[in-house]
């Protein structure tokens, strides 16, 4: 019954131009697999619908000269698999990239999608964030970089300005010996949403931690980087004492909700075994003996 | 018929409906569509209890596009004082059920329904009906409803002589409890809560409905019986059921719940009103809202043995919600609980408790798994504490032919203890337990045993001869669980030619005769049986024309391999006449060939199953895993191996679920919370390993093949299996349902 304009620009700008001129009336459509099921179910009703995918920019994987990648927002997961190098230097990531939704899903959904969602539970964000992403934002006061944990703002809501488009993701050259994991629990193996989801992210030099990051999802109103965690982990061997001590540091950010999806303890519980984890899983990919 | 050298029966052919449902051609309810139709919408009550004042439809008919609106008044009444039963459904509780018609007793109870030319139209006018509520207090757990301060659902509800959301009591008896709990060395009691779980059937409901001006109806629908549609629908709409043609779609699953309807009285009334056909199809958050689910239940169950392990005494006591009307599944597990054992006093008794929750459906060998639960539990810590094998103690109390249970009857030709021994002597049962594979993780292995009533009743069938020598066959059934198949087979055996030259049909209520639902493992039995007597006949035709042929005596001529032959050389010389060449000369020799039988059928002994499983809990994020899988079953005669493997296996799945995931959530203001399968959490293929069926066939004497009722005992005994298991991996029992993660890891860290 409502008349809704579905403008496909071939660039970016064309695309900024048209969403700051909505006023707030248009959404962005990457792969739809969260818009279009807000749109049935009524919880979104755009007057315009701005879809992304013709734009190259936002549809490309380049690997740099450094060994850095630059991903388009609307890339779907499907496309990121594909790509003979990404998922060698980046497992994290992309495993949990391909953790949205079925096959069908990977089709279309993309990390760009799944971060402006900005559900505290989408599972490409913690590992976003472990990884040291850096999101490129495209508005009518032009181009701006931003660290991905700073996009989120709460449940359903980020920090971009008016008109703007989340454009790439930077992440950096890995050194040698890195490593990243990605793991949600989850009580179904397959179709479910994560209860708790931890990204870690290693870079280990003789047996030491060198680098660290480790990103927390579904336990805060919005994905958290868990500074005091990489803390407890940079300079050990990851040693016991270190893995736990980075463990407590989960559980204590974690602020999380009781819901039909986990109670307060279980996620908090949960968080610190998640921790463990995957830093023995990024470890090993790492490269430690 | 029950010779290992069966030609068809016992084959795994091609089900005739097997090509259309895997390229997406089969006709469910939703696919059907009508020149003219418009769209039917329900609205559904916020509030989980509350008075109903007015309803004010004047704005929502103004619409532009609206067609029609219906409210309770437009559906017959039963008045509360008079029970009107169509089988087990009381009519007072049905015509409540569609419509709300004094109060709204749960949140999504319908109150009003509009049809419009688009589906958009009819939602908007949904929202223009003015309802004028007086919210009530709500209730919606057991032990808050049966407090002595609950808010009561139901004035004319008493219960001992007091007001009561305890609609009814059902007792089973047998011998002297307290005396036999005199004699017991030792006795077990325990208490248990397990939380409703919806049927979870893919195909949400929907129907399309045509009235003519001239009073008749014909409704497309899926449903698990379309007699039962027509039946209901006449009753809640007044119009005859001669006038009411119900037509059978393809069912998308039912597992117990489409053996009532919801949509079809409104999308009647809104058509018969706008004089157009009218389309009505749930969303998926009406089908958990507004339909099903099995009841929740709180059991307590008390068994008392004497130290070498014969049981003298049990008890049971049964909660199960009923959701806003009553009518809980008492009978399953008041008569379920305690049947396969032989015990000499038992006393049974289940109270069905209303509350605000919709209103519960029929699930899968409805409310025996609750009691089974209970009683599974307590006999798996009755072996423990007597140290006995829990398969041995099984064993020595078996129900035997000759054992009379506690629901009243003597037990005939049952087969309890061989399902008990093949799981005993099951590579599985004696397989190595690595108990702790790897740091956190921790294994079990766990039994349980059950028992369903299986059923018998109205079915009817014709077998027709075409005019190219081929097969119809017609049955009054739904095919829910492979029936065409097994029945494909049945005929092809009994006439002796291939299986792909009969066609199976289900027949709408206007094409043949009565046949009761789907339901209660009983349509493999009975269409078996009215089909053997239809081709039976069919034969007796044949071999008669056959005998006019030849001019010999028709007792002179057999039957076999698909063509008539003289019975002996006395007979004379002839050349066999095939099924072709008797119906290339039906017209000359007597008219069309075809036969039916419309029948009560009887027989259907109950079935029992016997499962072992084996878990895996990791216990620092307390799942619980199913790593194995094996249960027995007699099933008499397996017509379609597939489809009984195929029974066995959802039952068992279905009962993981139940088990493990599965669980209605309700908010503060009594709103049910994960009314969607992301956050109502089936299990998935990834959760469940493949489920090992050990198929007994043990052939039922009062049937022509041996067939017993396959489709409802294996969902009995996974609850308690599983629970059982997870005793086994970490030495601690859970006395509630579902073992999720954040329960387990509780109970571990408490």
């Amino acid at each position: 019954m409502t008349d809704i304009r579905y403008l496909a620009p071939r660039t970016l700008d064309e695309a900024v131009g048209a969403f700051a001129a909505s006023q707030g009336a248009a959404r962005i459509l990457a792969g739809g697999t969260d818009l279009l099921v807000q749109m049935r179910n009524g919880a979104v009703r755009p007057g315009t619908i701005i879809d992304i995918k013709k734009i190259t920019e936002l549809t490309s994987i380049e690997e740099a000269a450094d060994g850095g990648f630059r991903i388009g927002a609307a890339v779907s997961g499907a496309a990121l698999a594909e790509h003979p190098r990404f998922g060698r230097v980046w497992p994290g990531v992309l495993e949990a990239v391909n953790l949205i939704g079925s096959t069908q899903v990977q089709g279309r959904a993309s990390p760009g999608g799944n971060l402006c969602n900005a559900s505290p539970a989408g599972d490409s964000v913690p590992a976003l964030v472990a990884a040291g992403a850096v999101v490129t934002v495209q508005g009518p006061k032009g181009r701006r970089q931003v660290a991905v944990e700073a996009v989120p703002a709460g449940p359903g809501r980020t920090n971009l300005g008016p008109g703007e488009i989340v454009v790439s993701f930077t992440l950096p050259p890995r050194p040698e010996g890195s490593g990243d994991a990605y793991l949600r629990m989850t009580p179904r193996t397959e179709m479910d949403i994560a209860v708790v989801g931890v990204g870690v992210s290693l870079t280990l030099r003789d047996g030491v931690v060198a680098a660290a990051r480790v990103g927390l999802g579904a336990v805060a109103p919005t994905v958290l980087l868990v500074a005091d965690a990489a803390r407890a982990l940079i300079g050990s061997r990851l040693d016991e004492a270190a893995v736990h001590a980075a463990a407590a540091a989960c559980r204590a950010a974690c602020n999380p909700i009781d819901d039909k999806r986990g109670t307060i303890a279980y996620r908090t519980r949960v968080a610190g075994v998640l921790l463990q984890r995957a830093v023995a899983i990024a470890a090993e990919r790492a490269g430690r003996v | 018929m029950n010779a290992i050298d069966n030609k068809w029966i016992g084959r795994r052919t091609i089900r005739p409906d097997g090509a259309d449902k895997v390229t997406g051609r089969a006709g469910y309810a939703a696919d059907n569509s009508m020149p003219g139709m418009i769209w039917g919408k329900v609205l559904r009550s916020p509030h989980p209890h509350a008075m109903i004042r007015g309803i004010n439809t004047a704005r929502a008919e103004a619409l532009p596009g609206v067609k029609a609106v219906v409210t309770a008044k437009d559906i017959v009444d039963f008045p509360l004082d008079k029970s009107v039963m169509l089988g087990i459904q009381d009519m007072r509780w049905m015509c409540r059920n569609v419509m709300a018609r004094e109060k709204a007793l749960f949140h999504g109870h319908p109150v009003a329904a509009v049809a419009a030319t688009t589906e958009e139209i009819a939602a908007e006018a949904c929202k223009l009906i003015e309802v004028e509520y007086e919210v009530l207090p709500h209730v919606i757990e057991i032990e808050d409803a049966i407090m002595a301060d609950a808010p009561i659902l139901h004035d004319f509800l008493r219960h001992e002589g007091k007001p009561s959301n305890i609609a009814a009591t059902m007792v089973n008896k047998l011998g002297d409890v307290d005396a036999g709990f005199a004699e017991a060395d030792i006795i077990i009691e325990r208490s248990f809560k397990t939380r409703p779980v919806h049927q979870g059937y893919i195909e949400p409901h929907a129907c399309t409905v045509s009235c003519t001006a001239d009073g008749k109806a014909t409704i497309w629908s899926s449903s698990q019986g379309q007699f039962m549609v027509r039946a209901m629908t006449s009753l809640l709409t007044g119009i005859p059921q001669s006038n009411i043609r119900a037509i059978p779609a393809e069912i998308g699953g039912g597992f117990g719940a489409k053996t009532i309807i919801y949509l079809e009285p409104l999308a009647v009334l809104l058509s018969k009103k706008s004089g157009r056909p009218v389309k009505m199809v749930m969303s998926r958050e009406e089908v958990f809202r507004g339909t099903g689910p099995t009841s929740g239940s709180m059991s307590t169950v008390k068994i008392g043995a004497k130290k070498d392990g014969t049981i003298v005494a049990a008890q049971g006591t049964f909660y199960l919600q009923a959701g806003g009307l009553p009518g809980s599944p008492l009978r399953g597990p008041v008569g379920c609980s305690f049947a396969p054992y032989d015990i000499p006093n038992v006393l049974s008794v289940g109270y069905d408790v209303v509350s605000n929750r919709s209103k519960v459906a029929a699930y899968r060998a409805p409310g025996a798994p609750l009691g089974a639960y209970a009683t599974e539990c307590v006999m798996d810590e009755l072996a423990e504490a007597l140290k006995i094998d829990p398969l041995e103690l099984r064993l020595k109390n078996t129900a035997r032919p000759g054992t009379k249970a506690a629901y009243g009857v003597v037990f005939g030709s049952i087969t309890f203890e061989d399902t008990v021994k093949a799981i005993r002597n099951h590579p599985h049962y004696s397989a190595p337990l690595d108990r702790a594979p790897a740091k956190g993780v921790v294994r079990g292995r766990g039994v349980a045993s059950g028992f369903w009533f299986n059923a018998a009743g109205e079915s009817s069938a014709q077998v027709n001869i075409t005019e190219d020598g081929n097969v119809t066959v017609t049955t009054g059934h739904p095919d829910v669980g492979g029936s065409r198949a097994s029945i494909a087979n049945v005929t092809a055996e009994l006439l002796g030619i291939e299986h792909k030259r009969i066609s199976v049909l289900i027949g709408d209520t206007a094409s043949i005769g009565f046949s009761n639902l789907t339901g209660g493992s009983r349509v493999t039995f009975a269409s078996a049986m009215v089909v053997t007597q239809s081709t039976e006949k069919v034969i007796g035709q044949l071999k008669e024309r056959a005998a006019r042929i030849w001019k010999i005596d028709p007792e002179a001529v057999v039957w076999s391999d698909g063509a008539a032959r003289p019975a002996g050389a006395n007979a004379g010389q002839f050349p066999p006449l095939t099924l072709k060449d008797l119906a290339a000369k039906a017209n000359e020799m007597g008219g069309p060939i075809g036969a039916g039988i419309q029948l009560t059928t009887v027989g259907a002994d109950p079935g029992f199953a016997t499962h072992v499983v084996g878990v895996e809990v990791d216990v620092e994020l307390g799942i619980v895993r199913v790593l194995r899988y094996t249960a027995a079953q007699d099933v008499g005669r397996a017509l379609h191996p597939d489809y009984v493997e195929g029974q066995i296996q959802g039952g068992v799945v279905q009962g993981i679920g139940w088990a493990l995931a599965e669980e209605y959530l309700f908010d503060k203001q009594g709103r049910l919370d994960n009314a969607s399968f992301l956050d109502y959490r089936m299990p998935v293929c990834s959760d469940v390993p493949m489920i090992e069926p050990v198929v007994l066939e043990i052939p039922n004497p009062k049937h022509p093949q041996g067939v017993r009722g396959a489709g409802e005992a294996p969902i009995v005994p996974p609850l308690a299996a599983i629970s059982n298991a997870v005793h086994d991996a970490l030495g601690k029992r859970f006395y509630s349902l579902p073992m999720s993660p954040p329960k387990v890891l509780a109970a571990l860290d408490g």
